[in-house]
């Protein structure tokens, strides 16, 4: 157990049991993770990985300790398990069908529900077509500790908005949730690479799970392996494989 | 947990990339996934991997009384334990169908098939026997347990060695192994199982199936054999009907595969026995100096080397010779002076740690590719840290920029 103030240890690796001490210019007022910030300092967020220990904080998490303005905080950890964040948009697996809702497996603790009218243009008399097995693409609206997480394939003004249920043909894979994050950042090129080396889909969910399908067998398992590879792959060993694909395959 | 069911696209997927021959890693259908056997510091301890699938083997030995029908035979022991840490879908401490299912296939293969010698065991009939027995724990589960498990447990009764003992009357007395060396177990030969996955009513078959080819396949057939092609077990489960001629093409694969992996068995032990003998590291402590949490499931990666050496020619022609500033030293005030540019010592090492670079590019190809890149890498490492100390010139000292030389 160490102690680091917080802003020597943004972009380092931290540990579980790694104290970190907010600068001594916001230690003058309490801190307050929620309420209204006090005086002219801003308020502390703590991100995954982090939790408040009196006026410091405590890591829980292994991984690189990332930093937002103004003071946005949060641990980048490669794990697997995934647990249920309000928002976050999953790929899930209809496991049952009972009355109104169906049940969905989506990696986490527990399985989420989904109702039968959260898919776009369903009504009661309209069901929506949705299969035991099949996959469906939503996001969550209830999740909490405490309670059974719930889904939708709608956003609030009732749009499908790309949500619903998935084709019955393509690839899906888990991969960790650190590629998944890596893959969804804006600024990473690395599926508009793919795309132009094999025209393709691809659906992504914040739960490790993505959804591939290209124009040939071949060429979905050739996706899915590079996507697979590209954990580990910097972008310029990305883009020297790319290129052999792009010469050979086409 | 439960575990994670299967999509009905991935279902129809693998069905329809199998009815391609192809399979989600690349394999062929014979082949197996990459076969890794490692070997603890204790004897009879060994990790094996089959592709992502890892199984833990300890053999321990403890003197029992025999078994009232059986006075002089030792007794063997095997256990395999599966548990959630393998796969989240197990579950913790019950004697589930599977783990029953795989325990008695083990059992049959090692033990009825009489590969260790029991009478070899005996120390006093009747009264005093090795009871040996051989603890599996699966570490993670990515598909074909039986395999990994059977190649896990008779490495480890290979790589065993029993303590030795000495009768003389009635008192038996058992040696430390720093008294006397320990003894090797009697194994007259190696039964491995192999298992065939059978899809679609048995039309395709695939050797070594993954976890999600598991989930899929509509018939498991699983052959032990020994090198010397004697079928020590054959059970065929998911019932499907085979054919005479399935059977036997699959008997035939399997007794190149079995040739194939008790090679490799050999192999690993033969080169724990030298690094023992030579005293060198081995086994998993091997790993510990590293001080690498990541040490054990490291993953050799295939590096294509074919153009290295161009490449690191091109690195080598590419880079900016570093600058060759004539030393004038500058006397900033009594006592202190300066030479050069602060960047790299111009005190003529530097054409010796050039020479010592070309040295390293002319050096006789390597036949370890690791070596090579890391070459590679640490030459890269050398150009762009002398960049980038260029740079740092030119950010701490701008008021002399004529100085540097760009």
């Amino acid at each position: 157990m160490s102690a680091v103030s917080i802003e020597d240890a943004v972009g380092q690796i931290v540990l579980p049991g790694d104290v970190l001490v907010l600068s001594t210019q916001s230690r003058d007022a309490p801190l307050s993770l929620s309420g209204p910030s006090t005086s002219n300092r801003p308020r502390v967020v703590c991100g995954p990985g982090l939790m408040r220990q009196e006026d410091d904080l405590l890591v829980n998490k292994c991984g690189l300790l990332r930093h937002r303005d103004p003071a946005i905080y949060w641990v980048d950890s490669q794990q697997k398990r995934y647990v249920p964040v309000k928002g976050d948009h999953v790929i899930g697996i209809v496991t049952t069908k009972s009355g109104d809702i169906f049940k969905v497996d989506v990696g986490g603790s527990e399985q989420a529900s989904l109702s039968y009218l959260a898919f776009e243009g369903a009504t009661k008399k309209n069901r929506p077509n949705v299969k035991v097995g099949d996959l469906v693409y939503g996001q969550f609206i209830v999740a909490n500790k405490d309670m059974e997480p719930e889904m939708a394939c709608i956003d609030s003004s009732g749009k499908a908005n790309g949500k619903g249920v998935i084709g019955q043909d393509g690839l899906m894979l888990k991969v960790s949730l650190g590629l998944v994050r890596k893959l969804l950042i804006p600024q990473n090129d690395i599926v508009q690479e793919l795309m132009n080396i094999f025209p393709m889909e691809v659906v992504i969910g914040m739960n490790g799970r993505i959804w591939v399908k290209a124009k040939t067998v071949q060429q979905t398992l050739i996706v899915a392996n590079l996507l697979e590879a590209c954990e580990y792959l910097t972008a310029e060993q990305r883009k020297h494989v790319f290129s052999k694909f792009s010469d050979n395959v086409i | 947990m439960k575990e994670t069911p299967l999509s009905n696209c991935e279902r129809a997927f693998l069905l329809q990339a199998i009815a391609e021959r192809k399979r989600l890693d690349g394999r062929q259908t014979y082949d197996y996934r990459n076969i890794k056997i490692t070997f603890g510091t204790d004897y009879g301890c060994c990790i094996v991997e089959l592709g992502k699938t890892r199984v833990l083997c300890q053999v321990s030995s403890e003197i029992v009384t025999p078994k009232m029908n059986r006075p002089t035979e030792g007794i063997l022991f095997f256990d395999l334990a599966i548990s959630p840490m393998a796969f989240p879908g197990f579950e913790m401490g019950r004697n589930s169908e599977l783990s029953v299912k795989l325990n008695r296939l083990l059992e049959r293969c090692l033990r009825n098939s009489k590969c260790i010698d029991t009478e070899s065991l005996c120390v006093a009939a009747g009264e005093k026997v090795w009871q040996i027995r051989v603890d599996l724990h699966l570490l993670n589960h990515e598909g074909n347990i039986i395999d990994a498990a059977s190649i896990a447990a008779i490495a480890g009764l290979c790589h065993f060695r029993r303590p030795d003992v000495s009768v003389q009357g009635e008192e038996v007395t058992v040696y430390t192994p720093e008294e006397r060396d320990p003894v090797p177990l009697s194994i007259h030969h190696m039964p491995i199982c192999v298992s065939f996955a059978f899809f679609q009513q048995g039309i395709y078959l695939l050797v070594d199936p993954s976890e999600r080819e598991e989930w899929v396949m509509d018939g498991l057939l699983v052959i032990s054999m020994n090198k010397h092609r004697e079928i020590c077990t054959i059970q065929s489960s998911g019932g499907i009907m085979l054919l005479k001629e399935q059977v036997l093409r699959c008997s035939k694969v399997a007794g190149v595969k079995v040739g194939e992996i008790t090679e490799l068995i050999q192999k690993a032990l033969e080169n724990d026995k030298k690094a023992r003998k030579e005293g060198g590291k081995f086994g998993f402590a091997e790993s510990l100096p590293e001080k690498r949490i990541t040490a054990l499931k490291m993953e050799k990666s295939a590096v294509d080397t074919t153009d290295v050496e161009n490449k690191v020619e091109k690195i080598i022609l590419d880079a900016e010779p570093p600058s060759r500033v004539i030393s004038k030293p500058v006397v900033w005030t009594e006592g202190t002076a300066q030479i050069g540019e602060g960047q790299e010592n111009t005190w003529g090492q530097l054409e010796e740690s050039e020479e010592d670079d070309e040295d390293e590019d002319s050096a006789p190809e390597s036949p370890n590719v690791e070596m090579q890149t890391t070459k590679k890498k640490s030459l890269k490492d050398d150009v762009t840290m002398s960049d980038s100390e260029e740079d740092d010139v030119v950010i701490l000292q701008p008021e002399r920029p004529s100085q540097i030389s760009h």
